[in-house]
């Protein structure tokens, strides 16, 4: 019997699931080999029977939290699906402010106490509320790496993710370092796989993958003192997929 | 009949994001029909709060993976209008493209994936692909096309790369241009072919009319989607500046996405807002495809807004080999765009898929952006989606509760709305 996925998401734009679609004719190839048994973006059909959860967005609300919970108890392998359910995302933006303030600034002073559709805390990544097996970073994801995880996981083999930094790959496609053109580029601290896309397009990598473990700060400060980016331009930079500051409420 | 029903579509399947919709009758009268909108709220107005100018794009580009090439066009827009930075002509064309491009690729995404299947007696689009139905082998060539020309102009198809305050980061080859324009005119005979597919099959699109107010851009010389001013049915022609009074968002406890009305209790925006607006300003391809569903200016049946779209794909086709032509005969150019630090506001308007944006920033003296607000299409609609079911429901009351779910849903689904951007999903209750 084929692996039977399916396809859920939360906070998001849904733009990572947009690229399952965006895979035009080898999604053709991907059903061949799996029963897609839900997926609410592009079918009505629905089935809670199902192998792999594949997981896109943050976790903002209590009634997210239960929902997932529930995905997590069905599925065998739960996969993450792009930067917000990854690392959080550029939904952790907005944990620097407490959730009132938040609210306040959108939705001005209507009394929403109370209703659970408004109940917020500070956004999750989905590994902060229940176990992922896999990764497939990145904002939106790159398409080939989602067909590459999951191929693994069907065969039964451990996808790996590359461990070395985002400049491996742009050295190897002999970009000019955008460094050189004035940008700031997370790209020496940032996981790579994604062909280095963004300085290939003459932008600074914005860290969506997330950071490497092992990073290696100090060249990376050295690289910063050598360009002499200002420390406060940086780290708003630095914010964008990969804000820590957290504000509880 | 006096009927008793209790319906509650929980998650709207095949729209982008989470809605739902209940609809309770009892003895023959409606006690509760709801447009509900469940998606958990993203807060990008607060998160812009003193953010650099120059990253106000990149972010709110992240509001919608389906239009992420409308946001970042609309911030772009804002964000110059506020530091009062000039573009060139060749950077509105490309824009222009850009556009073209995205619009095509929401269009198809809906009318083919999304609504169709409603009209081939399909779930989803899947078992329509294992078997290869003829209609979703060309859906899928036009999607292909769609997304190869986001990549080529901006870098790749979601979250724009090439797009930066003043003008682009990258051009595109003058060769690449031209192997687009290739693809594009080998396009067309796709779309006739697909459009052929659905005629034959749009008999299924409920005959249900509703005259409500449309806004939309207009400008005099071409279909407004870059820039115009903002035209209403009921109120005529009005200058950007008057925007708000326009919107005027409100909100409601039981959606996270807020809604809006003008002159009336709602408001309609999108493909067949601007159809009703601008049609004689499409081109002769999108005028052929109009003349094929017999869709005329006004049309007030809201599931035309799926066809309306099917015409807008065709414009942007023909436009856009238009706009390659006028390329090539100039030649591209690299700019260096001059941006300099200036405090003030700007509004960003512009035609996306699912109808007018606007993004409003003001910006402080270090470049920073102190406030943000973004009205977005889905919000406009959500009223109007409403009115409609209000309209819809006595006249389908009697028919089968499997059939009045799906004629909701495709009501639903005809808005093509984007709940993520409003800010996600849709339910509908029957009992």
């Amino acid at each position: 019997m084929k692996p039977r996925v399916a396809v859920f998401d939360f906070a998001s734009c849904e733009g990572c699931e947009l690229q399952l679609f965006n895979l035009e004719e080898k999604f053709l190839d991907l059903i061949k080999i799996v029963d897609v048994v839900s997926f609410r973006e592009g079918m009505k059909e629905h089935s809670d029977l199902y192998d792999i959860a594949v997981i896109d967005g943050s976790i903002m609300r209590p009634m997210d939290v239960e929902r997932l919970k529930i995905i997590r108890k069905k599925a065998k392998t739960v996969v993450a699906l792009g930067a917000c359910a990854c690392i959080g995302g550029v939904n952790k933006l907005r944990n620097q402010w407490t959730s009132e303030n938040v609210r306040r600034e959108v939705y001005g002073d209507a009394n929403l106490e109370g209703n659970p559709l408004f109940d917020i805390f500070p956004a999750r990544a989905v590994d902060e509320v229940v176990k992922v097996d896999y990764y497939v970073p990145g904002c939106p994801i790159d398409r080939a790496e989602f067909t590459k995880v999951i191929t693994a996981v069907i065969m039964g083999r451990e996808p790996r993710l590359p461990s070395y930094p985002v400049c491996v790959e742009c050295k190897l496609r002999e970009n000019q370092c955008v460094f050189e053109l004035g940008m700031f580029c997370l790209g020496p601290i940032t996981r790579a796989g994604c062909n280095a896309i963004c300085p290939t397009h003459r932008k600074g990598c914005a860290g969506c993958r997330g950071f490497l473990e092992d990073a290696n700060m100090d060249a990376f400060k050295d690289v910063l003192r050598k360009y002499k980016i200002p420390m406060d331009e940086w780290l708003k930079c630095f914010d964008m997929f990969n804000c820590k500051i957290k504000r509880e409420k | 009949m006096k009927r008793n029903l209790n319906i509650h579509i929980n998650h709207i399947t095949r729209v982008e994001g989470h809605g739902s919709i209940v609809l309770n009758v009892k003895a023959g009268r409606i006690e509760k029909l709801q447009w509900n909108i469940l998606e958990a709220p993203r807060f990008f107005e607060a998160i812009l709060r003193g953010k650099h100018f120059n990253q106000l794009q990149s972010i709110t580009s992240r509001i919608c993976g389906i239009c992420s090439i409308g946001h970042s066009l609309a911030s772009l827009k804002a964000t110059e209008a506020a530091l009062g930075v000039e573009i060139s002509e060749q950077t509105v064309l490309l824009r222009r493209l850009a556009l073209h491009g995205e619009n095509m690729q929401s269009h198809i995404l809906h009318v083919g994936y999304l609504a169709a299947p409603d009209l081939f007696g399909a779930d989803s689009i899947i078992p329509l692909l294992k078997n290869e139905h003829k209609a979703v082998i060309n859906i899928v060539r036009i999607h292909r096309l769609a997304n190869s020309m986001s990549d080529l102009i901006c870098g790749r198809t979601t979250h724009p790369l090439r797009f930066c305050v003043g003008g682009f980061t990258l051009l595109p080859t003058l060769k690449e241009l031209q192997s687009l324009r290739e693809e594009l005119l080998n396009g067309i005979d796709t779309l006739r072919n697909a459009a052929e597919s659905i005629q034959a099959e749009v008999h299924h699109l409920p005959d249900f009319s509703r005259e409500t107010e449309y806004i939309a851009l207009t400008a005099e010389n071409l279909y407004a989607l870059y820039e115009g001013s903002v035209a209403s049915t009921d109120t005529g022609i009005h200058p950007l500046s008057e925007y708000l009074s326009l919107t005027n968002e409100y909100l409601l406890p039981h959606s996270t996405a807020k809604f809006t009305r003008h002159n009336r209790e709602s408001y309609m925006v999108g493909a067949l807002a601007r159809f009703n607006i601008n049609a004689t300003q499409l081109g002769s391809l999108a005028k052929e495809i109009a003349a094929r569903f017999d869709l005329t200016s006004p049309n007030y049946n809201p599931f035309m807004n799926t066809i309306a779209q099917l015409v807008e794909i065709a414009d942007s086709m023909e436009d856009s080999i238009a706009i390659i032509d006028e390329l090539l005969a100039r030649g591209l150019e690299e700019e260096q765009p001059e941006v300099k630090i200036r405090p003030g506001r700007g509004i960003g308007a512009l035609e996306v898929p699912r109808g007018i944006l606007f993004h409003d920033y003001t910006i402080d003296e270090q470049g920073n952006c102190s406030q943000a607000s973004c009205i977005i299409p889905t919000n406009q609609n959500n009223a109007n989606i409403q009115k409609d079911m209000e309209a819809l429901v006595p006249t389908i009351m009697n028919r089968p509760q499997k059939e009045i779910e799906l004629t909701l849903e495709m009501l639903v689904r005809a808005y093509d709305p984007c709940i993520s951007c409003s800010t996600h999903y849709l339910n509908v209750e029957f009992t």
